[in-house]
């Protein structure tokens, strides 16, 4: 029998803004356990919320950025559970009216477009963190992370296969990157993932029954859950069984998941109207100014790279993929003007570099106006492009000025043709055999006197000028 | 000179006139707690040592000039539901036990600024619920005006502190008629403001939507003064108005203020002493020159309900924190977490407080919710718009506080359903977020005070002050006093 997948996903991406969403405390990740944390964030007794306004903008910017419509009377709601790491033993989020709704984010697999639609997505609260002390066989709550905001963005159930899964958080993540809402850090959980997946024969019309997949956290975590869940719901509907409507753990290590709690045991949250804040209104001159300030789109530069520059689609999805790329490609074009020569620095030297050292994109030190600086030398004929590679090689990992160094260390071409033919008649002078070889018809041995000369240059002439008086010196004789 | 005899305001001037000292006065109303409060348990804590700190410090800043406040070095208490810096704050539960906030309640603050002494917490029903202070964790609070009565709840030892002159003035809170109701059982005056007015902050939420924080005191000039001390826009409330704080403007003038009386707060139900007492306030105040006239205002069935509902759910998910984990009682044995959960909560909340937590998570369980709980919200409306109503036509609605004036231990206790209904005058109030006043209005057969209740639109403070404050001029109701019991000095 064969199966079509089914899928929706539920995205909890954790929002940059320097305090929480109800208290001035801070955001920052990984302060020692509970320090970060006050009477409100602690759900202390007799402590009230405020409204971090900067939640609501980054909402509004993200709502904008997804193709949403903004709801302009928006309100939050209280979900109620006990869990050690809920202080309030409840979350306030947002139910009836959330912030944004009805947009869709335009993905391509294969070379087939599609849009996912995306159903809302609402504001609320990250809970604390729960760590289990093996030792001393207890669990300790670190509050630090409760109250930092969150967006949770919603789709509605459109996806088919795991590379549209995939190609959708892509984008996702990169416009929460570009639009400075988030900086999208899986492995500290500031972006998670919860999968909604069905299966069901091909030929039926109705979807599957579905589980809810918890925990996941990289992409790549992602594809593996989807495939582990799919493949064991059609196991279970080809062995006669049914799929029980259920959350499941996926446990990446072990590479299966688990149940958690089904349908039946699902808890009732008891949402009703948070009465602690008021109803957000959200003017129409708010939605312009934030539409006004939003930088340009992944989308919208891709266009107009390959349009403007006449770049490779290729090497275009790869720099505006990322707004880390994008920094340093836009940097370093505005000091030499080559966008060829620029893109084809960040495909090769710097993703050949982050990748040999495990160097994250946003972790990437140099400051791109060196590595603009570094072209127009190159152009300018100051180094050659051997060289070129090695200056940039450190300048990867020191980020200096490649003029100052270049200077310092003395790495400028030699331009001064006499200065090359003088070498080139030295090496010609010292090897009469290869000059023979030459004479009896060996074109190879050109490059071993190009070799010769380079190196008593120290690699510090233009190879074009070498060849050329080489090869007019060696025609004379 | 007994100096428990005077009031807020009296006490002030002879501290600003330097006829006594901020410690003199403190010790004296510490001794007198002392004497008296075996008798009446206003008081879940008193604040010995604390006070006697502040009264010093207060001193100082009276003597260099940087507090000028009427109500500088004057002793008061609040209701053990506000938050005080390393003081025990207990909300009358055993659920929290031991528990001393690192914060304190916005009001309290305000009052310590205009250099208020706390003297200590005072008792309540457990976290508010009740009309009684029978539900208090530490023990019922005794009315002085007769034997073995309750003082009303649940800001019972609120009442009870000024009605024995143990405190010069309190804060109470109101979620459903818990200001109005004890200062009609205790024979003394307090306001519930227009919900917004005082910031919540600070204080251990019952009903978020309907709590507000008010003063109690012997007479409208002192409850004024708190008022304004207290009211004001807090950052720290986002349901707190963007206003100033109040000020007043006391004059003895009802000329040609109209007063509604609805026909439906006079019928079935209604103690005739009560009712008799209240129609004779109704009747002063014409002979003062207001216009009185009745009217309707049948919406008023559904507020009770209405009231519970709402009440209870939001006090279902505000009294989750209190879970045994963090502060507060936590069961000494247990299995594992639910079982920490169940058996804390259990153990820790009193029946009243786990019948509305029951109540409450009812009414918002899924398929509940739309019949109960939405409901509820639409009914809000429709009685808030009837006051809107009342009050294009009226500037005050004048009306008793409860049905009766104090209950008998014990009495009501056993029949929540009947303790509900004895709040049939006061809960609408909170549903339409009004401010509401409460003043004596004389005596019933037993010699129990009876209160007459004064509600305005919102932010008509300055009216219902001045209604009360001209009432007051020309009654003496709010002068009398119990016979105390007091401890010999040893």
């Amino acid at each position: 029998m064969e199966f079509l997948t089914t899928m929706g996903l539920e995205v909890h991406c954790e929002l940059s803004t320097k305090t929480k969403i109800f208290c001035s405390c801070s955001t920052e990740f990984g302060g020692e356990p509970n320090t970060h944390v006050c009477e409100v964030c602690t759900g202390m007794p007799g402590s009230l919320p405020v409204l971090n306004e900067q939640v609501v903008e980054y909402a509004i910017r993200t709502g904008i950025a997804t193709n949403c419509t903004i709801t302009k009377y928006t309100k939050f709601d209280r979900k109620n559970y006990f869990y050690p790491d809920l202080p309030k033993a409840y979350q306030v989020s947002q139910l009836y009216l959330p912030i944004c709704q009805n947009g869709h984010i335009d993905i391509e697999v294969n070379g087939v477009k599609k849009s996912i639609r995306i159903k809302e997505i609402h504001m609320e609260e990250d809970a604390g963190k729960l760590i289990h002390d093996p030792w001393e066989d207890c669990t300790l709550v670190d509050y630090n992370r409760c109250g930092v905001p969150l967006l949770e963005i919603v789709s509605e159930p459109d996806f088919e296969s795991g590379e549209e899964v995939i190609a959708y958080l892509t984008k996702l993540k990169s416009i929460l990157q570009y639009i400075g809402v988030s900086d999208c850090k899986m492995e500290q959980g500031s972006l998670r993932a919860d999968v909604n997946i069905s299966v069901r024969p091909v030929g039926q019309k109705e979807l599957g029954t579905r589980t809810e997949m918890k925990n996941i956290n990289s992409f790549k975590a992602i594809a593996r859950a989807i495939e582990g869940e799919r493949q064991r719901q059609i196991d279970v509907i080809e062995d006669g069984g049914k799929v029980i409507q259920e959350t499941r753990r996926w446990d990446d290590t072990k590479g299966i998941s688990y149940a958690m709690r089904s349908k039946e045991n699902a808890q009732d949250y008891r949402y009703f109207p948070e009465p602690d804040l008021v109803p957000i209104e959200i003017s129409d001159e708010w939605i312009e100014r934030v539409k006004n300030s939003l930088p340009e789109l992944p989308e919208e530069k891709k266009a107009r790279y390959i349009a403007e520059y006449g770049l490779p689609e290729y090497d275009v999805d790869i720099i505006t993929g990322s707004k880390y790329l994008v920094r340093i490609f836009e940097g370093a074009l505005e000091v030499c003007g080559e966008a060829k020569e620029v893109s084809n620095w960040i495909m090769g030297e710097v993703l050949r570099l982050a990748s040999e050292t495990s160097t994250d994109e946003e972790n990437i030190k140099f400051a791109p106006e060196n590595l603009g600086k570094l072209i127009v030398l190159i152009k300018k004929k100051v180094i050659n492009r051997n060289t070129a590679k090695e200056v940039f090689e450190k300048m990867f990992s020191e980020n200096f000025d490649p003029e100052q160094y270049i200077k310092d260390n003395g790495l400028e071409m030699v331009n001064d043709d006499g200065a090359v033919l003088s070498v080139v008649k030295s090496v010609i002078e010292a090897n009469p055999k290869a000059v023979a070889e030459y004479k009896g018809g060996s074109a190879k041995v050109k490059g071993f006197f190009v070799g010769q000369c380079m190196k008593q240059l120290k690699g510090k002439a233009d190879p074009a000028t070498v060849n050329k008086i080489i090869a007019e010196e060696l025609d004379k004789l | 000179m007994d100096l428990s005899k005077l009031t807020a305001l009296e006490a002030g001037k002879l501290i600003k006139n330097k006829e006594i000292s901020v410690a003199e006065i403190t010790k004296a109303a510490l001794d007198n707690i002392y004497k008296t409060d075996k008798n009446y348990k206003a008081f879940v804590t008193v604040c010995h040592d604390e006070a006697l700190k502040q009264a010093e410090e207060v001193q100082k800043k009276i003597d260099d000039g940087t507090l000028t406040s009427p109500l500088a070095g004057v002793p008061m208490a609040v209701k053990d539901n506000m938050c005080t810096k390393g003081i025990l704050t207990t909300a009358s539960s055993k659920i929290l036990t031991g528990f001393k906030p690192f914060y304190t309640a916005t009001a309290v603050e305000k009052l310590e600024k205009a250099g208020g002494v706390l003297l200590g917490k005072l008792n309540m029903d457990e976290f508010a619920m009740g009309s009684t202070t029978e539900t208090s964790y530490y023990g019922p609070t005794l009315n002085p005006w007769g034997e073995n009565r309750v003082p009303g709840g649940s800001s019972g030892g609120s009442a009870v502190a000024v009605a024995t002159e143990q405190a010069y003035y309190t804060l109470g809170s109101d979620t459903g008629g818990s200001i109005r109701q004890p200062c009609s059982f205790c024979g003394i005056t307090g306001i519930k403001p227009t919900y917004g007015t005082v910031s919540r902050y600070g204080l251990l939420a019952y009903a978020s939507s309907l709590d507000q924080i008010g003063p109690m005191g012997k007479n409208v000039e002192d409850v004024a003064e708190v008022l304004s001390v207290i009211s004001g826009h807090d950052p720290k409330d986002s349901t707190s108005f963007n206003n100033e704080s109040l000020k007043f403007n006391l004059e003895n003038n009802v000329k040609g203020r109209k007063i509604g009386i609805p026909v439906e707060y006079f019928g079935k139900g209604l103690d005739a002493d009560v009712k008799a007492r209240v129609l004779d306030a109704a009747k002063k105040l014409e002979s003062m020159g207001a216009v009185i006239e009745e009217f309707n205002m049948p919406e008023l069935e559904y507020a009770i309900p209405t009231y519970y509902i709402i009440a209870c759910a939001e006090a279902s998910s505000n009294l989750s924190r209190y879970d045994g984990v963090k502060y507060g009682y936590c069961t000494p044995e247990f299995e594992d977490l639910t079982d920490l959960y169940c058996k804390s909560r259990s153990e820790g909340f009193g029946m009243e407080v786990k019948r509305r937590i029951m109540i409450g998570a009812f009414v918002l369980s899924s398929g509940y919710y739309d019949a109960y709980y939405k409901k509820a919200l639409q009914v809000k409306a429709v009685i808030k718009n009837s006051f809107d109503r009342a009050f294009e036509k009226y500037d005050a609605i004048l009306s008793p506080t409860a049905p009766t004036t104090a209950l008998k231990m014990g009495e009501n206790l056993s029949d929540p359903l009947k303790m509900y209904l004895g709040d049939i005058y006061t809960v609408s109030v909170n549903l339409a977020g009004l401010p509401s006043m409460v003043v004596p209005c004389g005596f019933d057969s037993n010699g129990l005070p009876v209160g007459l209740q004064l509600t305005g639109k919102a932010f008509s403070e300055n009216t219902l002050m001045n209604i009360a404050y001209s009432y007051q001029q020309e009654t003496d109701f709010h002068l009398k006093r119990p016979v105390l019991k007091k401890e010999m000095e040893a």
